[in-house]
Parts: C-alpha cells; structure tokens; sequence
C-alpha cells in the first residue's frame, strides 16, 4: 500500500498498537527547556523514576533568560528559580544541557538544527508547540505538555494516536520581497487557525523545495498556528548538507548509513491524502495580520476588513473583538498603521538568514524617530556568525538593539514586554492578545517587512526598499 | 490522576472563539515550578483589571458561575502554545469538564492526563446548551453513559475508548506504558541496527 512520508516515519516508529489504534511511538530526540519540564522532573522524582536515555535528550534555558547583559545574571526571582531549577534537574538525571553562559545557548528550536541533533525521519518532541519547526528536516516533530515529557523522560515513548494526512502544495516561485513568512501567513489566511486539526501537514511543490533550510523552518515552524501538530518536508540534498560535520549529526560509517535511509524518506507518488490544498507562488505577496489570531492576514496593500460584511456571526463577534483590542478601525489602509515597536527574532525568525535579510533592508537607513527595535538573534552562535558578517554593526547604525540570544518579546516571560496599547510589527508567530505583553498590539510579518516598519515608522510594503 | 466521577454543576458560556492558551493563563504565572496554584490566575486578563481587581461582570467572576465545574466555549478551544498550566489552572479554579464544537490537539490531549474531560458537540448542541446555562441550573455529565442531562432533555457525546477509560480508572499513563518495557528494549535492540546514528555511540 503506498504511503505518505508521515505514514512511513509512524510505522519506523512503532512499539506497540492497541487494537482500539491507541499506539506507542519511540522517541529518537527530546529537547527540553525550563519552563515545561520542572513539574516533569519532580513527577519523576516523586515516583522514583529515571530518565531511560539521556543521550536522546538535550536541554537548554531560552523562555526565562534575559536578552541584556547576562553578567549580573537573572533580575527576576521566579525566572531563575526556574532555570536554576533545570541546571539541577539536568544534572541530577544526566542530561546534556547548554547553560545560559554557554555560547551555544540559544531557543529550543534553532539548536537542534544547529547542533545536528535534529535529523531527518526521527520523532522529535519537546514541551513547547513550535516543535514543529524540525519538521523541515523531514522528521515527524511536535510540541506535548508536561505530563507528556514526563512519559517521554521515563519511556523515551510517547502514546499517541494516528492524524491524517494534508498536503499543502506550492509551485513556483517567489516574488522579489516575499519570503517563506509570507508562504505560511497567507497558508494559515488560507485554511484557517483550526484547519489543520488533526492532521500532520506535508508541505511539497516546486516552491517548497527552491526554499533553503532555514526557510523551510520557518514554514514548518508555524503550522501548529494553523491547528496542525507538525508539518514535514522532504528531505532533499539541502538537508544533508546543512547537517554534514555538525557536533551532533552522524559521523563515519554512522554518516554513510543514515544518508543511505534519509534518501528513501519521500511520500510515494500515489499516496493518498485526506486533505489537499494548492497555492501558486505568483499569488503570494508581502502578508501582515490586523487582528489576534495568525489567521487575520492581509497582505500589505489590504484594508482592515469590515465586520458588517461578515455573514457568520462567530466570525463577526471575532473580527470585533480584535479589532477593538488592536485599537482598529474597518477599512483603514494597513499602511497607515503607525507602530511603536519592532522586534526581529524568535524561533520562526532568528535565524542567520532571517537577520540577513532584514540588515539587507535597514543598512544605511535609520529607524524612525517614534520606534524602539530590537534584534534578538535565535541563538548564540548566530548572533556570532552576525557579528562576523557586521549585521550587528548595520543594525546599531541604524538604531537597532542588538541583543543577548532567547524566546525574548515573542512570549515576553522575561523583560522584554510590550505596554498596554503599544503597537509592534514582529517577526514572531503569535499575535494572540497579551501574547508580547497585556494590552500590546502584534502585527506578525517577515524580516524584511519588520525592517521597512521600522523606517517608516508605520507597516509598510518591503518591497519599496529593495535595490 | 483523580478518577473522573459524574459532575452536576451549573455551567459557565464564554461565548468566544479560538480562545488561546495564552488568554487561559497569560506567561506571567508559566514561572511556577509547581501544578497547583494556578486557579486565581485563570484567565486573568479577563478577570482582572491592570490593577489587579476583579472584573466583576466577567463571567467567572459573578456567582453562581464562580462556582462552575463545567465551562461552554466557542470552538477551536486552547489552541496556540503547548503550555500544561492551561488545564492545570482550569483544573484548581474547579473545572474538569469543558464543552466546545473543537479543540486544538494538544490541549485536547493534555485535558486527559490531568482528568479534566474535554467533550465535542455539533454547533447546534453548543447553541442549545449555552441558551439553558442562562437559567443559572445545573446540568449533569455522565461520562460513564456518555451523556449531558439538562432539565428533561439529554445529549449524547463521542469519546475514544482508551481515553475514557483512563479518566474513569484515574489511570497513570507512565505506569501503564512502563508495563510494556520488553517491548520498549526490544525495540531499541532493533533500533541500534537499523538506525544505529540515533544513539550517536
């Protein structure tokens, strides 16, 4: 019977089946960071267990740490407590962890790719819902709660039961301006913030596979804001390439044999999907959300949409509530939106490339008077791979912060938070209320896009700044 | 796990969609070490003010709903973050069973491990239900007979076979998967041949 990717890494993973589906899965990584895993390891604790395989585990701080100077270490008493806490927990159980001084610090979900601890046709899992960025190696990867890292500290297993199948298909090609954020905003615009509920998503086409590495993460990255748990792509050349001589990839003979299997990792041509939907790379363009769900996309010459045009009364309540809380009005040429901050990072954007991109957009250029921005590299390493490139440079000259690595203002846990009313364009994945602080204001866009917002001092068209 | 006993209990309609797990517990309280402790923070934007007092007219807030183990919401209930403390802060505020038309998965998920009951009705049902929650009367889950009882009238509900049958024994997920630990390092044996670069030895 032919088979999907997901279906094909489901069964190489496979311990056990009830008869009712209800299935147990070995787990090849587990990444673990502080803020949902202290309740795991007391769990553990309190029940006299040990963690089965430590060497599949790899910890480290980002939610809690902060992006400013790290020498006086953390300000706030329950932010350290909590990663004070996984220091102890890690040595207690042997875990291999990067400390907050360690340069090789940084989010969850940029040094696992980086290290080459994340690997094509592995299950990968962490307490934290943007898991799904490994996805773009062509692993099955996906966030679980606490009880869940409990279950996979003790049985490197996870109980679970089978999704569906959704291929999302985009040929062609990009636009000048228009990077993979735009490909998954106007996805999610698209099928919507449940649409892929219970299914894991294949992202395939002639687009998807022009894309690098660090774009197709970005992609991956943000499926969960579209209800699916993970989102895959297979793996091709680009893949192997990004991990050959990382610290954590296979070495030796070990290199030749995983090659030899991560080549075979592809959906059979006439396998069979549940669901399917197409987009053409030609109708994508530079895409900003209004409201407080990552489905509120519009693209940059948009108007602020009109509730009285919406039929259903779910979707009208929906769209008035977030337009009161983005301090909107219908019909307002997203343009003319004013902004008060910009923030350029997180796990879907703080990438070497991400920053890149946006340095392209800002150098020689100054941030508007009225704007605060911040550069908030993924990790250590990038933000020292920046550093040799002069990105920090290009961005201080214009008036960027340039910052410690960490998660930062894309869940704002630290110190880096939004006021009440104040307006960001952020190259985050979440625009839900209160996500960058209470009462603060998200547009989520692209690098390049929260480049040209913080010239202009308003959302604005990245396409205007191109040489 | 607590077992999971019939609830009777006057339900709460929070008439919003996609509610987000960052709007069930905001960052602030995801600082704890600790499962318990989260109820006073349970939607707290919502239930407070910048100040930090109450907002009386939310409805969590004004008896007898401040009391309620059962709450109504619109679809595509807990979606966004993964984020454990939402059914923990629901769970020590009192709720152990939410109504929607949908759930994100995680969330779904994470509701069973800590015997909160998550339970999907068609639209039609939430409509039906919520207008009698305005009577202020109590309603009754039986998770047993799969059933909702509201004055005379009754509603069937779907539930997977495992998952109700954790809640109703209070079952410990890790023990029971702890029982199939031959089959584990069997797998594991195999695992070191096929794909020996996993262990990285």
């Amino acid at each position: 019977m032919s088979k999907t990717l997901y279906d094909k890494i489901w069964d190489d993973h496979l311990v056990h089946t009830q008869d009712d589906g209800t299935s147990l899965l070995y787990v090849d990584r587990h990444l673990v960071h502080e803020v949902t895993s202290p309740q795991a390891f007391e769990g553990l604790r309190n029940s006299n267990r040990k963690v089965r395989q430590p060497n599949l585990t790899l910890a480290v701080a980002d939610h809690n740490v902060p992006t400013s100077d790290r020498s006086k270490g953390i300000y706030d008493e329950e932010s350290k407590l909590q990663v004070e806490t996984l220091e102890k927990n890690c040595e207690e159980f042997g875990i291999k962890l990067f400390g907050m001084n360690d340069k090789r610090q940084g989010i969850v979900h940029i040094i696992g790719p980086e290290q080459g601890f994340t690997q094509p046709g592995s299950i990968i899992v962490c307490g934290d819902s943007h898991t799904a960025t490994h996805g773009a190696f062509g692993s099955l990867a996906f966030g679980i709660g606490t009880s869940e890292v409990e279950h996979v500290l003790a049985t490197q297993t996870l109980v679970q039961k089978k999704s569906k199948n959704f291929r999302i298909k985009v040929d062609g090609k990009l636009s000048i301006g228009v990077t993979s954020k735009d490909v998954i905003l106007q996805i999610i615009g698209k099928i919507g913030t449940a649409g892929g509920t219970g299914y894991v998503i294949e992202y395939a086409g002639s687009l998807i596979s022009s894309l690098s590495v660090e774009q197709r993460m970005t992609i991956c990255n943000m499926t969960i804001e579209g209800g699916a748990r993970a989102g895959l792509i297979e793996p091709d050349q680009k893949i192997f390439d990004y991990l050959n001589g990382r610290p954590m990839a296979p070495k030796k003979e070990n290199w030749d044999k995983a090659l030899d299997y991560w080549s075979k990792l592809k959906s059979d041509n006439d396998a069979d999907f549940d669901k399917e939907v197409t987009l053409e790379g030609k109708d994508i363009v530079p895409m900003v959300t209004w409201g407080t769900s990552p489905q509120d996309v519009i693209s940059i010459d948009g108007r602020i949409p009109n509730p009285e045009n919406e039929a259903d009364e779910d979707r009208k309540n929906s769209i008035e509530r977030s337009l009161k809380y983005m301090g909107l009005k219908p019909g307002t040429a997203i343009k003319d939106v004013k902004i008060d901050k910009v923030f350029i990072g997180s796990c879907t954007n703080g990438r070497i490339e991400d920053l890149r991109d946006a340095a392209k957009i800002i150098k020689n250029k100054k941030v508007a008077q009225h704007v605060y921005a911040m550069v908030v590299p993924g990790s250590g390493l990038v933000k020292q791979q920046a550093e040799q490139e002069g990105l920090d440079k290009v961005f201080k000259d214009s008036g960027f912060d340039w910052r410690e690595p960490g998660c930062s203002m894309c869940l704002a846990m630290n110190a880096d938070k939004l006021k009440p009313e104040e307006r960001c364009a952020s190259t985050s994945n979440r625009n839900f209320e209160g996500r960058q602080g209470r009462g603060g204001r998200t547009h989520l866009v692209s690098p390049g896009m929260a480049a040209a917002a913080a010239i202009s001092g308003s959302l604005d068209d990245v396409r205007k700044f191109q040489n | 796990m607590q077992k999971f006993k019939t609830i009777k209990s006057i339900p709460a309609y929070l008439p919003i969609v996609n509610i987000d797990t960052d709007m069930i517990i905001p960052k602030q309280f995801l600082k704890t070490i600790k499962r318990t402790g989260l109820g006073k923070n349970l939607f707290y934007e919502m239930r407070y003010n910048e100040k930090g007092t109450l907002i009386n007219d939310f409805i969590l807030n004004t008896s007898p709903f401040n009391n309620s183990k059962i709450l109504i919401a619109g679809k595509n209930f807990g979606c966004g973050s993964s984020r454990e403390h939402a059914p923990w802060a629901l769970l020590d505020f009192g709720i152990t069973c939410v109504i929607s038309s949908s759930y994100a998965d995680i969330f779904y998920n994470n509701c069973f491990k800590n015997g909160i009951l998550p339970i999907v009705l068609p639209e039609a049902k939430i409509k039906e239900l919520s207008e009698y929650s305005k009577r202020k009367e109590e309603i009754i889950v039986n998770l047993e007979e799969q059933k909702i009882t509201f004055g005379n009238n009754e509603i069937e509900f779907e539930i997977d076979r495992f998952k109700k049958k954790c809640l109703i024994e209070g079952l410990d997920d890790i023990a029971l998967s702890l029982e199939k630990n031959p089959k584990i390092t069997e797998f594991e044996k195999k695992l070191s041949s096929k794909r020996p670069w996993i262990f990285n030895d």
